[in-house]
C-alpha cells in the first residue's frame, strides 16, 4: 500500500513539473518576521550596544556620554583587569582538562550495555537538572570551613578553610564546573560512542587488539567531532564562568578568583562604572568568538572530514 | 559477540556515583534537620529527630510568591518560543532565497553570544523600555535566548519531513498556512517537545537576567530567592537547602515522568 501511494505521488510529480517545486505551497519571509525582529530587539541590538557603550561613561541612571576611549586605556593600565584575563585563562584551561577526560569516560561507560547502566546514569546526569544557581548554593554550604562537611573531615581537607587561598578557590572552583558540567558533556559523548559501528571493534578484536587499545585507537579517534563541539562548549563556558564565582567565592579572597566576567558585573552593577563593564564585555565576546573559530579552523571541522572513511 | 564489561570505565564510574551521591545526601538529609542539630551534629550523621519545619518556613518566607514568579516566567518564555520559533523554522527550511539564509545565518551566529556578555546593553535596553523590576523585563530577555538553540533543534526536525509529503499537499491546493497546521506541526512533534523543554529548563533555572534586571520582592524568581537567602541568612543552612530542594521538586516530577523528552531538551545546548 505504501508503495503504491509513493508510486503514484513520484508520478504525479513528473506529470506536472516543475510548477509543484516553485508552486504555491512555500511560505513567504512574513512567517520569519516576528522571531526576526524579537530576536534582533532583544539580542542582537544589546550586542551592537555592548560595543557603543563601551566607548561611554555611564552611570546606569543619566544618559551615557561618549568619553573616546577612556575605558580601554584606565582598563589597560588596570591590574586586576589583567589578571583577571590570567584568571579566565586558567579556570577555562582547567575545566577542558579536568572536565574532557571525566566526561569521555563517563560517556563511553553509559553508552554500553550494563545491566546496572540505566539506573546508574539516572543518577548520574542529576547535576543536569539543577541550576547553576542551586549548585552553587549547595556547594557553598557542603564546603562551609565551620558547619559544613571540612570540620567533620578534617583528615581529607585539614584546616577545611578551602576558599580561604587562591589555589584552594580555583581548585574548588575547577571542581564545581566539572559537577556541574560533567553529564552534559558525557551525555554528548555518549551519542558519539553509540554512533561508532561495532564492526570497527569486532575487526580490531580479531586483530587481537585489547579494550584498552580498541579505546585508544577506535573510541578516541572516532569520537573527534564530538570532541570538538564539547570542548568549544567548555571553552565558551569557561570564558562566561560567571554564577559560581559570585556564590562561591564573590571573586575573593581579595579579587583572586575575580575573573573577567565577574569583574564586568562588578564594574557595572557594583560600581555603577557601565562604560568599563561593556569594555570587558566586548573583549569577552571577542575572544569567545576567536577561540570557537579557532578550534573549528585547526581542527579541521569546517571541511566536515568524516569518520566514517573507508567503511 | 560477547561483550566484556569495561572495569577502568566502571572504577570511573563509581568514582562519580559517590561525588553525584555525596552532595545530594548531604542536601536532603540537611533539610529534615532542624537549625541547630546542623549545628551541632554537623552535615554528615543522620539526625536523631527528622522535621518538616524547613520547608513550612520557607513558605512563610516568601517561597511561593517566588514560585509564582518563576512559573509566569517560565510558562511565558515556552509561549513566545512556541509561538515565534515554527513559524520562522518553517519558513527556514522551506521559504526560497538569499534573504532567508541571511536570517538563519544570523540566529546561528545567535548561538555564539553568551548571555554574560550581554547584561550591560541589557539592563540599559529594558531600563529604557521601561520595563526594569517587571517580570515582563525577564521573560523578554530570556525567550529572545532560547531561540537559536530553538532554531536550529526545530529546523532539524522539520527538515526530515519527506518532499514527497509537501508536493501531496500543493496537489491538493493547500495554503502555507494549511500546509503548516495539517502537515508541518503534526510531524515535528518530537522537535516541539524538546524546544518546550529547553526553554522551559532556560527560564526556570536562569539567574543572571533575574540578578541584573529585578530588585523587588514581588517580583523576586525562585533563583534569584536562593541567592538572596544565602547572602541574608547564610546561617539557616537547613532552610536554604530545603528551598534548594523545593526549586529542583518540579523539574524531577518531570524527569521521573519523561526522561527522555527531558534529556533530548537538555541536549538542546549541543545541537541536534
Amino acid at each position: 500500500m505504501s508503495a503504491l501511494s509513493s508510486v503514484s505521488a513520484s508520478g504525479r510529480r513528473t506529470r506536472t513539473g516543475r510548477r509543484s517545486g516553485v508552486g504555491v505551497t512555500r511560505p513567504g519571509l512574513v512567517w520569519a518576521v516576528p522571531a526576526t525582529v524579537f530576536f534582533l530587539l532583544f539580542a542582537i541590538l544589546p550586542l551592537v550596544l555592548v560595543a557603543v557603550l563601551s566607548f561611554t561613561s555611564w552611570d546606569g541612571v543619566d544618559a551615557p556620554t561618549f568619553n573616546g576611549l577612556d575605558n580601554w586605556t584606565k582598563l589597560l593600565h588596570d591590574p586586576v583587569m589583567t589578571q583577571s584575563i590570567w584568571l579566565t585563562l586558567v579556570l577555562t584551561v582547567a575545566g577542558v582538562v579536568v572536565q574532557t577526560p571525566v566526561s569521555i569516560l563517563l560517556g563511553v561507560w553509559s553508552a554500553g550495555y550494563q545491566r546496572n547502566r540505566a539506573v546508574l546514569s539516572a543518577i548520574f546526569f542529576v547535576p543536569l537538572l539543577l541550576s547553576a544557581t542551586a549548585i552553587s548554593v549547595v556547594w557553598r554550604a557542603i564546603l562551609d570551613p565551620n558547619f559544613g562537611v571540612p570540620s567533620q573531615m578534617q583528615w581529607l581537607f585539614g584546616d577545611g578553610n578551602l576558599m580561604g587561598s587562591q589555589s584552594g578557590a580555583i581548585a574548588v572552583l575547577t571542581f564545581v564546573g566539572m559537577w556541574q558540567w560533567t553529564p552534559m558533556h558525557a551525555l554528548l559523548y555518549q551519542g558519539g560512542a553509540r554512533a561508532i559501528p561495532q564492526v570497527l571493534y569486532q575487526a580490531a578484536a580479531i586483530d587481537g587488539a585489547g579494550k584498552f587499545r580498541q579505546f585508544l585507537h577506535i573510541t578516541l579517534p572516532q569520537l573527534r567531532n564530538t570532541m570538538i563541539t564539547s570542548m568549544i562548549l567548555m571553552l565558551v563556558g569557561g570564558l562566561t564562568t560567571f554564577d559560581t564565582v559570585l556564590i562561591l567565592t564573590q571573586g575573593g579572597p581579595g579579587t583572586d578568583t575575580t575573573n573577567s566576567a565577574y569583574y564586568m558585573y562588578q564594574q557595572a552593577f557594583k560600581s555603577f562604572d557601565f562604560g568599563s563593564g561593556s569594555a570587558i564585555a566586548l573583549v569577552l565576546v571577542v575572544v569567545a568568538t576567536l577561540i570557537s573559530l579557532a578550534v573549528v579552523r585547526f581542527s579541521g571541522y569546517d571541511k566536515m572530514r568524516s569518520t566514517s572513511e573507508g567503511l | 559477540m560477547r561483550r566484556r564489561p569495561n572495569y577502568l570505565a566502571g572504577l570511573g564510574s563509581l568514582v562519580w556515583l559517590v561525588l553525584v551521591g555525596f552532595p545530594l545526601y548531604v542536601l536532603l538529609i540537611s533539610t529534615f534537620r532542624t537549625r541547630s542539630s546542623y549545628s551541632s551534629e554537623g552535615p554528615l550523621s543522620f539526625p536523631e529527630h527528622l522535621t518538616l519545619q524547613n520547608y513550612v518556613d520557607d513558605f512563610s518566607n516568601g517561597f511561593g510568591q517566588d514560585f509564582l514568579n518563576t512559573v509566569i516566567v517560565t510558562v511565558s518564555v515556552v509561549a513566545i518560543v512556541l509561538l515565534v520559533v515554527p513559524p520562522l523554522a518553517y519558513a527556514i527550511v522551506r521559504a526560497r532565497g538569499r534573504t532567508i539564509s541571511t536570517v538563519f545565518r544570523v540566529f546561528l551566529l545567535g548561538l555564539a553570544i553568551p548571555a554574560q556578555a550581554v547584561i550591560v546593553p541589557m539592563f540599559y535596553v529594558i531600563s529604557k523600555a521601561g520595563l526594569y523590576d517587571q517580570l515582563i523585563g525577564i521573560i523578554l530577555p530570556t525567550a529572545a535566548f532560547c531561540l537559536p538553540v530553538c532554531t536550529l533543534v526545530l529546523t532539524g526536525a522539520m527538515r526530515d519531513i519527506t518532499n514527497e509529503l509537501y508536493e501531496a499537499m500543493a496537489m491538493d491546493g493547500a495554503s502555507p498556512w494549511r500546509v503548516f497546521w495539517q502537515l508541518v506541526v503534526p510531524l515535528s512533534k518530537g522537535g516541539l517537545s524538546s524546544i518546550v523543554v529547553f526553554s522551559a529548563l532556560q527560564a526556570w533555572n536562569g539567574f543572571l537576567f533575574p540578578l541584573i534586571l529585578t530588585q523587588s520582592e514581588s517580583t523576586k524568581v525562585i533563583t534569584l530567592g536562593l541567592y538572596n537567602f544565602q547572602t541574608e541568612h547564610g546561617v539557616d543552612v537547613p532552610g536554604l537547602l530545603s528551598a534548594v530542594v523545593l526549586s529542583m521538586l518540579p523539574i524531577f516530577i518531570v524527569y521521573l515522568f519523561a526522561r527522555r523528552a527531558l534529556v533530548q531538551g537538555l541536549m538542546g545546548v549541543g545541537g541536534k
